[in-house]
């Protein structure tokens, strides 16, 4: 049986530059800005003021509500300031600024073994939100909010989404074959928090040790499978997950939890491991650190707030023929222009590319061919959106389901006219957001 | 770092697909009608075809200039409007009447409407149209057919079409089957299939423009849903009526309508059930023309009848959302 879901398309995957680099552990930034508000809900408010002294993994902020995560310190060292700064999607928002102290020392317990197999699952949880966890693949929805479905939804699988479509991406590729243990281990405490009988690790066909691999670890377990799924973009999407690996669509404007599925990535699912066991907030992660315009692609283990400067110069530098770089992946990441914003818990890839590969080109008009139609995954229609969009007919856009898009960018990515689609979805689903608030 | 970057949305790479590329290889997939056009009506239908293709580029270029909007003919959609319309008219028409009705079909189908891509009518068709209407004698009269191979000498033999022969042979009452009509002629299924008939210059050959659309269809250029249903419609339709389905398909200029002018992307619907319901709805107006009407060919005017109702078809076969739930009436 074939595993995917309709629609998509399989752009070239840039793959090769990273993805037999294991990953290395990058030395400490000398100082690390980290931003208050770094996933989907509301920023958590800052509890250490400028001069005091903090240690790794020590709280920096708590959780500004339920649907929020405090953030942690990623080294040890003097809190210099709390500012606004800009971090990778060009924003400047408040964050706390350390300087480090070259002592690297460690926040009590972090890092400290811990016999958690007597945890219930809300000591579980709480510890998942305290480490603040939130969800590695780039949306940063905070992982203890989708462990809370409402008591009536049950769920029946917990997915991990090890798919990693992005073109060039590796770090998931990486972790996988480097910590599968720990990984299955996190996604079995997350089985337990929600009372999930089944797991699922859902793995693109492209990435055959990390299948593997995660197969061998799971032979024993008879609730665990692994399934290989179709290489195509945007395979990973959470609801295109979803169809393949279980055959359910999640409704327009609904959850996973819906058809009784939580998703979250292997990232996390590692994150969420060592949280728990290891006492570990969530203060680093894997970055890949490739394309073809950087001299030493390179996976790194990166302390959240390390300017991205320090990433690309571990990586060796930029070539001459740097065009663009991007947070991120190339379909859905962040054209940076401040180059010291920095690591953020979502940035799974800093990304060099050249003109010949990240050209900006001119918009011509529409031709009807109906390639964006036949390539969306939400079976929208993204020529009519766009133009509706374009002309300022956001609810006639509403109605055809922008708010369904995901901005997956398979559409422009084919587009002939090489139409900036995604662009004109973000402005309509932020002025319908608008539009709404103000009713 | 002291260089500037770019700073765009996303997605951040593109596949290396363009509207210019796209129109220049449906230019090249129409070559192979071109020399068939050569072949059996000889230099004479180059010349109109060349003629067309320069007048429509000048029309576009001096449009685009009087307006001051950027000259865009190098994306190569003028051009093939110009093949396309050379395609359709008789191999002795006068060139003058080419060089105007490429003229209209530019100015008035294309430009006026905003150029490509805001058309609605097929800007080829419209140029026949105009031509058929304004010179008819010239256009559809029987002293203008050539018959086939005898183009390219300077005395061309003037002969009826195929679709011409019958319907006049229908009319006197005629009871024959359709290929005792054509055999009296010394026309042969064959000679239909491979373009060795009389015609418009680029329809005839049906052969060539088949290896044309093959191409585009492999290239995933043409729906082929658009010519399987319109044929399929033309054939079960003649059929179903008692007429001879085969020779409906060969003969005049479905191939090149089915193939070509209805699978124009602007002025075809976008998805693919909208796609097929115009592929039957140009069937039916086909038939209705060719068998009930004046005129003894339709796929132009059925067409130009469908693309019309593109917008409504658009309308009523938006696809089903991904995981798509009715709102519940309360």
């Amino acid at each position: 049986m074939k595993h995917t879901f309709k629609g998509g398309y399989h752009p070239p995957d840039g793959k090769s530059f990273s993805e037999k680099m294991p990953i290395e552990k990058m030395p400490a930034p000398k100082i690390a800005a980290i931003h208050l508000h770094q996933h989907i809900g509301a920023p958590s408010k800052a509890t250490v003021a400028v001069g005091d002294e903090v240690k790794i993994g020590q709280p920096l902020s708590e959780a500004g509500g339920f649907v929020s995560v405090p953030v942690h310190a990623s080294i040890s060292g003097k809190v210099k300031a709390i500012a606004k700064i800009t971090d990778a999607a060009g924003i400047k928002s408040d964050a706390v600024v350390i300087e480090n102290d070259g002592k690297e020392e460690m926040f009590e317990g972090v890092g400290v073994k811990v016999e958690y197999s007597g945890f219930s699952a809300d000591a579980i949880k709480k510890k998942i939100a305290e480490a603040g966890i939130v969800g590695m693949g780039g949306a940063r929805f905070p992982t203890h909010v989708k462990l809370s479905p409402p008591a009536e939804k049950k769920i029946d699988y917990i997915i991990l989404n090890g798919v990693e479509c992005e073109p060039y991406l590796t770090a998931d590729d990486r972790l996988m074959q480097e910590s599968p243990d720990t990984i299955i281990e996190g996604m079995k405490l997350m089985m337990k928090v929600v009372n999930a009988p089944n797991g699922i690790i859902g793995i693109e066909k492209n990435k055959p040790a990390s299948i593997k691999i995660m197969q061998e670890k799971t032979a024993s377990e008879k609730n665990i499978k692994v399934i290989e799924l179709e290489v195509k973009y945007p395979q990973g999407g959470e609801k295109q997950l979803i169809a393949a690996a279980v055959g359910k669509e999640v409704p327009s404007g609904g959850l996973p939890m819906d058809v009784g599925v939580v998703v979250s990535n292997v990232g996390t699912a590692n994150a969420v491991y060592e949280a728990v066991a290891l006492n570990k907030p969530f203060y680093e992660r894997v970055v890949s650190v490739t394309g073809e315009s950087i001299n030493n692609p390179k996976n790194v283990l990166a302390r959240i707030g390390t300017p991205t400067t320090e990433l690309i110069e571990f990586a060796g530098g930029v070539k001459e023929d740097v065009y663009k770089i991007i947070n991120g992946g190339p379909m859905m990441g962040a054209a940076m222009y401040a180059l010291d914003a920095p690591v953020h818990k979502g940035t799974s890839g800093i990304l060099c590319l050249s003109k010949t590969n990240a050209a900006v080109y001119e918009e011509h008009p529409c031709i009807s061919c109906g390639k964006c139609v036949s390539v969306c995954p939400m079976k929208l229609l993204p020529t009519d959106i766009q133009l509706n969009v374009q002309h300022g007919k956001y609810e006639e856009a509403e109605k055809l389901g922008i708010l369904d898009c995901m901005l997956c960018g398979t559409c422009a990515y084919v587009c002939p006219a090489k139409r900036n689609l995604v662009h004109y979805f973000n402005v309509g689903k932020a002025k319908i957001a608008e539009m709404k608030r103000k009713k | 770092m002291d260089k500037m970057l770019i700073v765009s949305a996303n997605p951040h790479i593109r596949d290396k697909s363009s509207v210019t590329k796209i129109m220049h290889t449906v230019n090249l997939t129409l070559m192979p009608a071109v020399f068939a056009s050569w072949w059996f009506f000889g230099f004479k239908a180059i010349i109109l075809i060349l003629v067309a293709v320069v007048s429509c580029v000048i029309t576009e270029a001096a449009i685009q200039k009087f307006r001051k909007k950027p000259v865009t003919v190098s994306d190569g959609s003028a051009i093939l409007t110009g093949i396309l319309l050379g395609f359709n008219v008789p191999a002795n028409v006068p060139w003058w009447i080419v060089a105007l009705g490429s003229f209209f079909a530019i100015a008035i189908a294309k430009q006026a409407f905003g150029g490509l891509g805001f058309n609605i009518f097929n800007p080829a068709l419209i140029g026949r149209a105009f031509m058929v209407a304004s010179w008819p004698v010239q256009m559809t009269s029987n002293t203008y057919w050539t018959e086939p191979g005898t183009g390219k000498t300077m005395d061309a033999i003037s002969s009826a079409t195929p679709l011409n022969l019958v319907k006049t042979a229908l009319k006197d009452g005629g009871t024959k089957e359709t290929i005792d009509i054509l055999a009296d002629k010394g026309v042969t299924y064959w000679d239909l299939f491979v373009g060795n008939v009389s015609g418009c210059i680029g329809e005839t050959s049906f052969l060539a423009l088949l290896i044309g659309v093959i191409v585009l269809i492999a290239l995933g250029l043409v729906n082929w849903r658009v010519p399987l249903f319109y044929i399929g419609t033309v054939f079960v339709l003649t059929w179903l009526m008692g007429y001879d389905p085969v020779f409906h398909i060969l003969a005049g200029g479905l191939a090149l309508g089915a193939f070509y002018m209805a699978t124009d992307m602007v002025t075809s619907p976008i998805s693919n059930k909208g796609n097929i319901i115009f592929a039957i709805g140009l069937g039916l107006f086909t038939v209705a023309i060719r068998i009930w009407g004046g005129y003894p060919e339709g796929v132009s005017y059925s067409i130009l009848l469908m693309n019309c109702t593109v917008p409504l078809i658009n309308k009523f076969t938006v696809p089903k959302k991904f995981s798509y739930i009715k709102p519940q009436k309360a």
